[in-house]
């Protein structure tokens, strides 16, 4: 377990990489009230049904719901960046840095459609020297 | 089953500040001796004691209180809740009085923080998120949600700032306060930005501090003649965060609060516009104008004009965190919601001196504990 694995790890658990085929992120659907979760889950927190969930791919695409801009973060985070709440194209909401845009209130426009991109995490590795493959959002043309 | 009222006889707390060379059940017995000076009862009088504390949570804090003022064998509870824990330890105590289990109990808020931002850390295994997927520090979780009120209200920064400036003003009055410092608009928008648009100046200010509150049943009130100065208990609510489509990404504070306003207006029986005061969970100058609609203090999307147009100031329609608010007097998390109560029943008995809300009557307090849980407490002057 003290050596690097080969490729990059993904950064949260519903992050796919498949052996074939570009990284994606996984969700949960409910087959009762229709309600969307990241990662996998049993219980819909909606509705409360068992057993009804089923395991989706959530798009790469969506539009900027709401956003920070970090200044200053704990010690050793680079700053500044943009913390963005991203509404998925289908459903499904995340949060993760919106990249490749002036961090300036100006710039940033609720509803701007954006893409969800996967890359290295911005150099981080664990204890054990593994690199990761995050996903982050840049603006849609 | 006792149906009668329960009633607040007595009520304190510290001067908010740093105390790292004293211990939290250190503070909390100091607030605690003075709740019971000010009912002019004993530690010998008290059936019960509920204490919230949340970074000493495991250790036993309402016991270690009663090592210092007397451990009469009585029931403790202990309760964290994050920054709704003062308010569950008091509704605890309520409950009990209400109840008819006790007559005579004591609620005690009490916490020591450290310095610098409070918010998730990077998780378990693998690499620091932070930063990476985001941010997850209470400024910016806060910053976000005003954002989302930014963009469904056209809220504007300048209209967050002046959160900051009034209750930064409004502690200039309360002596008790961390800060009695005006603090001017340009000041506020031009401080160091944390968390866009948090300004320094716009985050609470991490202190220690202890609150503490004497419950009593009415039959009991009576008994002991202590009608006169005491405060009705009209309305005890605590709710937990209803499901949100966004919930995973964003903490919600609107939904739980608005479900929390709606049960506690019905149990008090009366409206915001009954309101002679507000005490709100001002975490952050965002956080409070979410709350203006949240609560019903104005009309839904009209936050921004209300802090404009003064009515939340001390003078004003409905003036909110006359106290200074957690953005000046400081945010002890586990006092927090005891010592919001302090204030309400302080402006009710006419006791508050130069930021006295004239002629109160009816007052309520609030708070939010990210994850999330809504107390709400509405108080009535009795006497
Ligand atoms: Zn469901």
């Amino acid at each position: 377990m003290s050596s690097a694995q080969a490729g990059p790890l993904p950064v949260v658990d519903h992050l796919k990489i498949p052996d074939d085929g570009d990284p994606y992120l996984e969700g949960s659907k409910c087959g009762a009230c229709g309600a969307v979760y990241l990662g996998r889950r049993n219980v819909c927190s909606r509705c409360a049904e068992r057993d009804q969930m089923e395991t989706i791919r959530l798009a790469d695409t969506g539009t900027l719901y709401t956003y920070a801009i970090v200044h200053r973060s704990f010690p050793g985070v680079e700053t500044p960046f943009v913390s963005a709440v991203v509404d998925l194209d289908g459903g499904g909401t995340i949060k993760g840095n919106l990249m490749d845009i002036e961090p300036d209130p100006d710039h940033i426009k609720f509803g701007m459609p954006v893409k969800v991109v996967f890359r290295d995490a911005l150099g981080r590795k664990d204890k054990d020297g593994n690199s990761y493959l995050s996903y982050f959002f840049v603006p849609r043309g | 089953m006792n149906t009668g009222d329960v009633y607040v006889i007595g009520v304190d707390m510290i001067k908010f500040g740093r105390f790292p060379h004293r211990s939290v059940p250190d503070l909390g017995a100091e607030a605690a001796l003075m709740a019971l000076d000010d009912a002019g009862l004993g530690m010998r009088d008290m059936q019960a004691l509920y204490c919230g504390n949340l970074y000493q949570a495991n250790a036993m804090v309402g016991q270690r209180i009663l090592q210092q003022i007397g451990q009469t064998g009585i029931p403790v509870v202990n309760c964290a809740n994050a920054c709704a824990t003062g308010a569950t330890a008091f509704r605890e105590a309520w409950m009990s009085v209400k109840a008819g289990v006790h007559d005579l109990v004591l609620a005690v808020g009490v916490e020591q923080m450290g310095k610098g931002l409070l918010g998730g850390g990077g998780g378990s295994g693998g690499i620091p998120k932070e930063g990476l997927l985001g941010g997850v520090t209470m400024p910016t979780v806060f910053a976000e949600a005003g954002m989302e009120h930014a963009r469904n209200h056209g809220t504007t920064f300048e209209q967050f700032a002046r959160v900051s400036v009034k209750n930064h003003h409004h502690s200039t009055l309360n002596p008790k306060a961390m800060y009695q410092i005006e603090t001017p608009l340009h000041e506020v928008m031009n401080a160091e930005m944390i968390s866009y648009p948090n300004t320094k100046l716009m985050c609470s200010v991490n202190v220690d501090g202890a609150a503490a509150a004497v419950l009593c049943s009415e039959r009991r009130v009576k008994e002991l003649g202590l009608m006169k100065r005491a405060v009705k208990v009209r309305a005890s609510v605590l709710t937990s965060d209803p499901w949100q489509e966004r919930d995973l990404v964003m903490p919600d504070v609107n939904s739980c609060t608005r479900l929390a306003a709606s049960q506690a207006y019905e149990q008090a029986g009366i409206g915001p516009e009954d309101l002679d005061l507000v005490e709100l969970h001002d975490c952050f100058a965002t956080a409070e104008i979410l709350h203006y609609g949240n609560l019903g203090l104005c009309p839904e999307g009209e936050a921004g004009r209300f802090i404009d147009e003064g009515h939340a100031s001390l003078g004003g329609r409905t003036p909110v965190n006359v106290s200074g608010g957690l953005l000046s007097k400081g945010h002890p998390l586990g006092a927090t919601g005891i010592a919001n109560i302090y204030e309400v029943t302080t402006h009710l008995r006419g006791e508050a001196g130069k930021r006295q809300v004239a002629g109160a009557k009816i007052g309520l307090t609030h708070v939010i504990g990210l994850g999330s849980a809504c107390g709400i407490h509405i108080l009535e002057r009795a006497g």
